[in-house]
């Protein structure tokens, strides 16, 4: 296949098909094991420093911010990310932890750019950026899902975005035309917040499903965190909405108000008003480092986290979830 | 009638850009004033408007203002709640009609910038967020209407970063580029009026200016020769019934306006 164009950016994880195949046959048991366990023991068993991290979804909803804080609090540093999201992203950047970054779009949507963001790229702390867009970066963990080393898309051609990213433009084999080669992204761990699901790993999702069906496919190590924990038998009951068999996942960590302050839909409302002071906070230094240190730092866990915030003001977010 | 004094610069793009969304079309809808003008839209004119939000909603009733492009309203009485791939295949396969972007830099050409600002991509001088759905939007919907606020610093003869294509160099250039053919940018709504683009050099063109704004002004806030139609209209300004729909059902706890 003739390569037209390559893009500037590396190729900030390598692919390894056939290790991912290995990686699955070994280290991924189809024994119904208990995987249920708290945040620290998920967090210390399999994220690392220097690992390739991945999170859904987007925004303020439904993001694994209670694994988030867990990373921060046990120090983990020098992540490679793959920078699509908003909330979960910005608390990694805001403490200085993010070393590379595969990024498609990081900010805070109604709250405008994303002043961690701002700072850690512009002073060259996040060493590495490489472009994509939301199709693209989702489309790498489409190509890894499949087991295949490219996805051909017709995004990103004749920009910038794909000058610097990883990507390639060729002509296609079949009719000529020109094409973008998006590669695929295998995470090394991958962290995703759910609806609900089993002690075993089994989970559902409810509403949009963002990116987590591909995403879930494409990761070595698959940490969930749960709004509930359910009986195997009501995930039986309703095998259609599984999006992830346990197979895929390695820990399981039960996690109400796991997405705070942001939202979870059908249970419980964005905490506008936390948010706004986590936006005013990561203005400067100094207001981030506050932040951190009365959320995160100086908390042992997210149980604690929800004392922080107060058990009354979580009922009442539950209380304004907007229905069906 | 309220006088013409009576809105604000936001609300007036709103309004604007809503009379831009036809009826029964579908549309990718981003984050902010796309979202209120699709809001608008629906409850005036166009109530068979099929928003499409990148993450998975599809055909919301958008009773309520979406504050994130992955939230419960952007798939509230929705026909479709799916997921990122599913809707950025169906734009792939010609089924989205027009895409709403943003941008804190455009060109002549419609190119849009949303990555840095300076001429240096790592470490740049300003970091911006970055494309989002943008480029896919930008690549893939058959006409992307673009929303911006209109002065020098926006509005430039080049941009810093192409993050989402609009006709890149020129005519043919987007099909050299291997993007679909007949896509590209078809309108934008500015602060100071109504933009196209020349169907043979595919350059930028006022069709019509906003109340107040004359075309002098027009040029005067744009870093680019601005190609001007022959007969330059006039935008109306926002009617009572579109500005009572914008405060009391579309954005009644001014989140944007």
């Amino acid at each position: 296949m003739h390569v037209i164009e390559s893009g500037l950016g590396e190729m900030i994880q390598p692919i390894d098909l056939d290790g991912f195949r290995e990686w699955n046959r070994e280290k991924k048991s189809r024994a119904l094991v208990d995987k249920l366990m708290s945040e620290q023991e998920a967090i210390s068993r399999f994220v690392y420093d220097g690992c390739y991290l991945g999170t859904e979804l987007y925004g303020t909803v439904r993001a694994p911010m209670s694994l988030v804080r867990e990373v921060l609090r046990q120090g983990k540093k020098d992540l490679r990310i793959a920078g699509q999201g908003v909330a979960e992203l910005d608390l990694l950047l805001g403490a200085g932890v993010v070393k590379t970054l595969d990024i498609t779009y990081i900010g805070l949507e109604v709250y405008g750019t994303s002043a961690a963001l701002r700072r850690e790229v512009e002073s060259g702390r996040v060493e590495k950026v490489v472009e994509w867009s939301n199709g693209g970066i989702t489309w790498r963990f489409k190509a890894a899902a499949m087991g295949v080393p490219f996805i051909p898309t017709r995004s990103m051609l004749g920009t910038d975005t794909l000058r610097y990213s990883a990507a390639k433009v060729v002509e296609c084999p079949f009719t000529g035309m020109k094409l973008c080669l998006i590669p695929a992204l295998i995470l090394d761990v991958g962290l995703i917040h759910v609806h609900r699901a089993d002690r075993y790993g089994n989970a559902q999702v409810e509403g949009i499903s963002g990116f987590a069906l591909e995403m879930s496919r494409a990761c070595k190590r698959l940490i969930l965190s749960a709004e509930e924990i359910v009986d195997t038998e009501e995930i039986r009951r309703y095998p259609d909405r599984t999006m992830i068999p346990y197979y895929l996942v390695d820990a399981v960590v039960h996690a109400p108000f796991g997405a705070h302050p942001g939202e979870m839909v059908y249970l419980y409302e964005r905490d506008e008003e936390m948010l706004k002071e986590w936006v005013d906070s990561f203005q400067t230094v100094e207001g981030t480092q506050a932040y951190l240190d009365k959320y995160v730092y100086s908390l042992p866990n997210h149980e604690a986290y929800m004392d922080r915030v107060g058990r009354e003001r979580l009922a009442a977010l539950k209380a304004a979830a907007e229905g069906r | 009638m309220m006088s013409e004094r009576e809105y604000n610069p936001t609300e007036l793009l709103i309004c604007i850009a809503a009379r831009q969304m036809p009826d029964a079309v579908t549309a990718f809808i981003g984050t902010g004033i796309p979202m209120l003008a699709a809001s608008l839209a629906q409850k005036m004119h166009a109530p068979n408007l099929v928003a499409v939000f990148e993450f998975g909603g599809t055909g919301a009733r958008l009773k309520r203002l979406p504050r994130a492009v992955g939230e419960g309203r952007t798939f509230y009485r929705g026909l479709v709640a799916s997921g990122i791939c599913d809707t950025m295949e169906t734009a792939a396969r010609g089924f989205i009609d027009y895409g709403f972007l943003g941008g804190a830099q455009i060109d002549a050409y419609g190119n849009l910038n949303s990555t840095i600002i300076g001429p240096r991509h790592h470490p740049p001088k300003v970091r911006l967020p970055g494309s989002g759905g943008a480029n896919d939007v930008g690549s893939l919907c058959w006409r992307t209407i673009t929303i911006m606020r209109h002065d020098k610093l926006r509005f430039v003869p080049k941009v810093d970063f192409v993050t989402t294509p609009g006709y890149l160099s020129g005519p043919g250039a987007r099909e050299a580029a291997g993007l679909p053919p007949n896509t590209g940018p078809y309108r934008v709504v500015s602060t100071l009026g109504l933009l196209g683009f020349d169907e043979e050099t595919r350059r930028m063109m006022l069709l019509a200016t906003n109340p107040g704004v004359t075309v002098e002004q027009v040029i005067e806030n744009t870093g680019f020769e601005l190609l001007i139609a022959d007969q330059v209209g006039q935008n109306e300004p926002p009617t009572a019934e579109e500005l009572r729909i914008l405060r009391e059902e579309v954005d009644p706890e001014r989140f944007y306006i």
